[in-house]
């Protein structure tokens, strides 16, 4: 007669992680627990080509060793899993999907970070994944979740994944073993690896015992704009340009209305840093003049968003991205501090920088006095000719004194900036869109912020560029049937997210068809 | 040199008499063979018995010490025709290789070998890749063991089992002359587990005594007459040889009560899944002991008749555990019960799905169904009505997920080269793609979204041969290097210079057989001290009479990969233009170089460590770059800037500075957000000393321009 009570001695754990994270090894660890132990264990998993960065899934049952080879499975099945360990978050959300999470019984252990999919990282827009409808279905799936930003945890430790998820099994105390036999798993072999794999353990192990669900980081949502300006102490430079910085923060506060400070505040920083305080002045009169026509059309009762959303967009049209804005950036202070601090680099190292760039004649000639550069682009011919000796990649090592010099000299060409073609041609495209976008919000309020929201559209740099501008016109052409309709700025909305959908904007000519048959 | 080392593990293989063997199936496999004194293994590479030839290729000592002869065959087709070595000779033979689509490969050489039959033990291991994680088309190797008459086995999913089953195999094999199918189901193979083990044999005869003392039997050759006795031969004497030794070995198993209202017949490999099912429903425990009479076919062909009906008499329905379709075992069963005028009902595909694996939810609830309707005094209350309870209401993750397909690994070097691909379509239009099987099959999916066909192994530019015709576009087929001199050297270049086909043939050439796991093949560039290998594509597709043939030595130069196609779509010139594009697999060369920079770091030897970065300022947050790449380090991040709507490109510590960010962002003349960093491990005193320099003069003229502007400090991102 079959023992009934026996099976509920098993425990079924599925592993469910991104091919190269180290499934793999912890299942091994897993079983070596187990059987250091006294218990039988059996995993199972389905590498083949899952493993070249898809889902995968491990699974391990274990038992008490009794008489002869139990009778284990060798998958997983909805409803019969006792704990579920995901390395990223959406494999938890993919366990739940499944139903190898269940409230009777499951203990979900999850890092709550991210390894985006190429799904989400491709989209033009933002394609990033909402965590937010997986933790609370973890929590509703679950009889226990605990999630942490593992992947973190196990970084900062100099390890992988594999060690801080097997941490966090060990602090769950779901496993009827000591925490020093899993510390044994882990520091099995020795060295410097097993050194920062234990530690990574140890990190897994505190998280989950202080785990709770909120422990997500807030990836997919908007930035939150700052409630405090940043604090000026950082702030260097010239005399008089400081005089002006505290004189813009006088008039910010004076001119313009509460809702529209902090982005004001950005976009100044924005546009100065881009050029000079003159630049930053013209800045703030292209606002104040922004600012009472919102207020003249009734800006008060809609919390003036018109201005916040011009404040944020004229700031980015302002400084559309030259050459020499490419240049200043690349050989500043900063930057050179960035690379030290992401690439590590410490007294005892020294850094070498590589740049890739391939400039075209267009962009040449947007740097050059607006008659000259028009001369050449007029004359097919001679830009033909000489985008021949431009038009190159040219990988150049700005750490050298050469190249830095090259670049600093292009950098400094900020001075004759407002001389260039390529200012003179943004200008003209800011003056119309702002003309378009205050004519259309004296008739449409919100139809006029969703004109000024489609500049979100224009980004990137040469045909990237070109695409951007195009999908900008094109959302723009529907503005003649829209307008009128109630439901007028849901529409443009909707456009401008169509046309962030996909490279070509096919998205957005569907959404286009859509509206003429309105 | 494989993705994965067994060295330490092979070590139990020497483990002598009575030990305990604890890991993978694939080494117990490994294990059993020699315990069976197996004189020659052969296979090629596949999952899920990838892990078997490297399990044998790093056992090569041992296997050495015995005096065991290990081919690391070309094809599954080679591997097959190996076992000729059996025929005339007492000598026990196995090869492997991935199922089903080794074994159609195979077949050729499988056929033959069945007709002549074997003398010496022969053992075709067969990796059966289906259901979930599978990567190849849902087919059965059943159909090949009931065509070509070769016994089929299919334990249950234990290491003991297993280990038997390669034992017994041979035997069965020897006794009825006949060639014997292990099939290992995919999680079997890497299943852990412990079996008790035998000590190594050496082969009763060696290969040696074979050359030395050669055999010769005409009736033995497949050509008329003797392939006319064959056929008699198989029915009259072979077939009931196998039955006998099947019955007389009980190599099938009975469980449970030997009488009940109804039974479950059902094959070895779905044993433990069964039995899941019955321990849920409270009709059996994780020691075996069920309810439900049990008749566990270990043996799926041939079957038994008289232990069948003898099973089914005495029961009002039985149930046939059959995954996969057509339902082969069902069917014959269907048969036997018609011919012996038996009237046992019988199920099998209903209440099982004809199509699908029978996973944990399927099993539950296909066997719970047959109890409910013909034994229902068997269940619980609950099972016989089931009453679900109201699961709190999950919210539908379905939209929320993202499917997450694999694709090339970080620092792929097959990545550039579709991206190159991509961007000459994009300046001469789509064209036919014809793919092949490989790594470079991801390209079928985002970002590069390229190629239309799959025909098989090697088969990618013969899948393209019938576009051999005048038209505005010419196609373009794609093969790896593995598929190349697996069949692809004859079936597609010799084939495409014979008939003058004028199409573009990609060979990607990546130094292994990379979606394997890395195993060497004649273009390898790697030392491997017992294969002859650096032979190169080019002298080989220069053999067979190509003509136009380019070599792109560094697939990650975008750039050149790009005007490389181009030119090969646009010249005037006729006959395939065969492009060979190699870079070595970044996971295996990873694999090499990462221990040994750290361990030169660690030593204070000067190194430099590259990696790539983007500057977050210049990048608009576009993302055109991860359109061309998708690589798993290039991941994109939300600035903490309320003046940006998207989320910029940033590059993780996983970077291994391949150089496709740079490449793509030059080629397609995308931005100048890429950057490289390469740093000096332990400098020496000129890097210092010009370091210095450098970093004064930098610092001198950011002091002068950052004094004359408003400067907003650093901020850390």
């Amino acid at each position: 007669m079959p023992d009934a009570t026996q099976k509920d001695q098993i425990i079924k754990l599925a592993v469910l992680a991104v091919g190269g994270q180290g499934g793999g090894v912890i299942t091994d660890w897993i079983v070596d627990v187990a059987e250091s132990n006294g218990w039988y264990a059996q995993s199972t998993s389905v590498p083949g080509v899952a493993q070249r960065t898809g889902a995968t899934i491990y699974y391990v049952e274990m038992v008490p060793e009794g008489d002869g080879t139990p009778v284990l499975a060798l998958m997983p099945a909805p409803g019969d899993v006792d704990i579920v360990l995901a390395s990223e978050l959406m494999e938890a959300g993919r366990a739940i999907q499944r139903g190898l999470v269940t409230p009777d019984r499951t203990t979900l252990i999850s890092s709550t970070d991210r390894t985006l999919a190429v799904m989400e990282k491709v989209e033009p827009g933002s394609g990033i994944g909402d965590p937010e409808p997986i933790l609370e279905a973890a929590r509703i799936a679950s009889k226990r979740f605990l999630g942490a930003g593992l992947d973190r945890l196990a970084a900062r430790n100099g390890s992988i994944i594999s060690a801080s998820l097997f941490g966090a099994l060990a602090g769950a105390g779901v496993l009827p073993f000591p925490r020093e036999s899993f510390e044994k798993t882990v520091g099995a072999g020795g060295g410097k690896r097993a050194e920062a794999s234990l530690r990574a353990f140890h990190a897994g192990f505190e998280a989950v015992q202080q785990a709770s669900a909120e422990g997500a980081q807030g990836f997919g949502e908007e930035p939150e704009v700052p409630d405090a300006p940043v604090s000026d102490d950082q702030l260097t430079g010239p005399e008089e340009d400081l005089r002006a910085w505290s004189g813009f923060m006088e008039r910010l506060e004076l001119d313009f209305p509460s809702e529209a400070k902090a982005m004001l505040r950005a976009g100044l920083e924005k546009v100065v840093d881009y050029q000079d305080v003159d630049y930053g002045r013209e800045y703030m009169e292209r606002l104040k003049g922004l600012y009472g026509f919102d207020a003249a059309n009734g800006g008060a009762t809609k919390g003036y968003r018109f201005t916040v959303e011009a404040a944020k967009y004229v700031a980015n049209a302002m400084t559309y991205d030259d050459v020499i804005r490419v240049a200043d950036l690349k050989t500043r202070a900063s930057r050179f501090q960035r690379v030290e601090t992401e690439m590590g680099v410490g007294g005892a190292q020294v850094l070498q920088v590589t740049e890739f760039m391939h400039p075209r004649i267009e962009e040449v000639c947007g740097t050059m006095p607006a008659g000259l550069g028009r001369f050449i682009m007029n004359r097919p011919g001679l830009s033909g000719a000489l985008d021949r000796i431009v038009n190159k990649g040219r990988h150049v090592r700005t750490d050298t004194v050469r190249w830095f010099l090259a670049l600093y000299f292009v950098g400094g060409l900020r001075r004759i900036r407002r001389r260039t073609l390529r200012h003179q041609i943004e200008v003209a495209h800011l003056d119309e869109w702002l003309d378009l976008a205050r004519e259309t919000m004296t008739r449409d309020y919100d139809l006029g912020v969703e004109v000024l929201r489609c500049r979100r559209l224009i980004k990137g740099y040469s045909d990237t560029h070109v695409r951007g501008q195009s999908k900008f016109d094109r959302v723009l052409s529907a503005l003649p049937d829209l307008s009128g309709r109630d439901d007028a700025a849901a529409w443009l909305h909707r456009l401008i997210e169509a046309a962030l959908k996909d490279e070509k904007g096919e998205m957005l000519d569907g959404a286009l068809k859509t509206i003429k048959t309105l | 040199m494989a993705e994965r080392s067994f060295a330490k593990e092979v070590q139990q293989l020497r483990i002598g008499e009575g030990e305990e063997f604890r890991g993978e199936g694939i080494l117990a496999v490994t294990k059993a063979l020699l315990e069976c004194g197996v004189g020659y293994v052969g296979g090629y590479q596949g999952a899920p018995i990838s892990h078997l030839m490297d399990v044998l290729a790093d056992a090569q000592d041992i296997l050495g010490e015995l005096g065991v002869h290990f081919e690391a065959s070309a094809s599954e087709a080679t591997a097959a025709a190996t076992l000729a070595a059996s025929v005339h000779y007492p000598i026990r033979g196995a090869v492997t290789f991935k199922s089903t689509v080794g074994t159609n490969v195979a077949s050729d050489a499988l056929a033959n070998l069945a007709s002549g039959g074997v003398t010496g033990g022969a053992l075709i291991i067969v990796g059966e890749d289906y259901g979930e994680g599978a990567s190849i088309m849902q087919e059965r190797s059943h159909a090949f063991a009931m065509k070509s008459q070769i016994w089929l086995l299919d334990p249950r999913p234990n290491l003991e089992m297993i280990v038997k089953s390669v034992r017994e195999g041979f035997e069965l094999s020897e006794v009825s002359n006949t060639p014997v199918m292990l099939e290992l189901r995919i999680r079997s193979c890497h299943m852990h587990g412990r079996f008790t083990a035998q000590a190594n044999q050496k082969p009763k005869m060696s290969l040696a005594e074979a050359l030395e003392n050669p055999k010769r039997d005409l009736n033995r050759i497949v050509l008329p007459p003797a392939s006319f006795l064959h056929e008699k031969e198989k029915i009259e004497q072979r077939w009931p040889a196998a039955v006998k030794f099947i019955r007389e070995r009980k190599l099938n198993e009975h469980f449970g009560p030997e009488v009940g209202k109804v039974g479950i017949v059902l094959q070895g490999g779905m044993y433990n899944s069964v039995m899941r099912a019955l321990q849920r429903l409270g009709l059996a425990d994780i020691r075996g002991n069920t309810d439900v009479p049990l008749y566990v076919l270990n043996v799926t062909y041939p079957l038994v008749d008289e232990e069948f009906l003898e099973f089914a008499r005495t029961k009002d329905a039985v149930l046939v555990v059959e995954e996969g379709q057509p339902n082969h075992i069902e069917q014959a069963f269907g048969a036997m019960l018609h011919n012996a005028g038996v009237d046992t009902k019988l199920f099998g595909k209903d209440p099982f799905p004809m199509a699908g694996e029978y996973t944990g939810a399927v099993m539950l609830s296909a066997i719970r169904a047959f109890l409910r309707d013909q034994a229902g005094g068997l269940l619980s209350d609950k099972d016989r009505a089931p009453n679900e309870p109201e699961a709190p209401l999950v919210p539908d993750l379905s939209k929320a997920v993202p499917p997450r397909p694999p694709g090339f690994c970080t620092g792929c070097p097959e990545r550039p080269i579709f991206a190159g691909l991509k961007l000459a379509q994009e300046e001469l239009g789509e064209h036919h793609i014809a793919a092949d099987i490989g790594c470079h099959l991801f390209s079928i999916m985002p970002p590069f979204n390229l190629g239309s066909s799959t025909m098989g192994y090697g088969l990618g530019p013969a899948s393209a041969s019938a576009f051999n015709v005048e038209a505005k576009k010419r196609p373009i087929s794609v093969m790896g290097d593995g598929g190349f001199w697996h069949n692809g050297l004859n079936s597609g270049i010799t084939n495409a210079v014979f008939n003058k086909h004028d199409g573009v043939i990609l060979i990607v050439d990546n130094y292994y057989s990379a979606a394997t796991g890395g195993q060497d093949i004649p273009s390898s560039r790697a030392v491997n001290r017992s294969r002859s290998t650096s032979h190169p594509i080019t002298d080989a597709v220069r053999g067979v009479g190509a003509k136009w043939v380019r070599h792109i030595d560094r697939t990650y130069d975008v750039t050149k990969v790009r005007d490389t196609f181009r030119e090969a779509l646009t010249t005037a010139e006729k006959g395939p233009k065969i492009i060979v594009a190699s870079s070595e697999c970044m996971l295996n060369r990873q694999r090499r170089e990462r221990p040994l920079l750290a361990k030169a770091i660690g030593e204070g030897k000067r190194s430099v460590k590259p990696r790539f970065g983007v500057d977050e300022d210049v990048c608009t947050g576009d993302h055109a770059c991860m359109r061309l790449s998708g690589c798993p380090s290039l991941s994109v991040k939300r600035l903490d800037d309320p003046l940006r709507d998207d989320p910029v490109a940033a590059i993780d510590e996983s970077c291994v500075a391949c150089g496709n960010c740079g490449e793509v962002a030059d080629a397609a003349v995308l931005c100048p957000s890429f950057y490289r960093a390469d740093v000096i491990h332990n400098p020496g005193w000129w890097d210092r000393f010009v370091g210095r320099r450098r970093a004064g003069f930098r610092n001198w003229l950011q002091r002068r321009r950052d004094a004359r502007r408003l400067a907003f400090g650093f901020k850390a991102a």
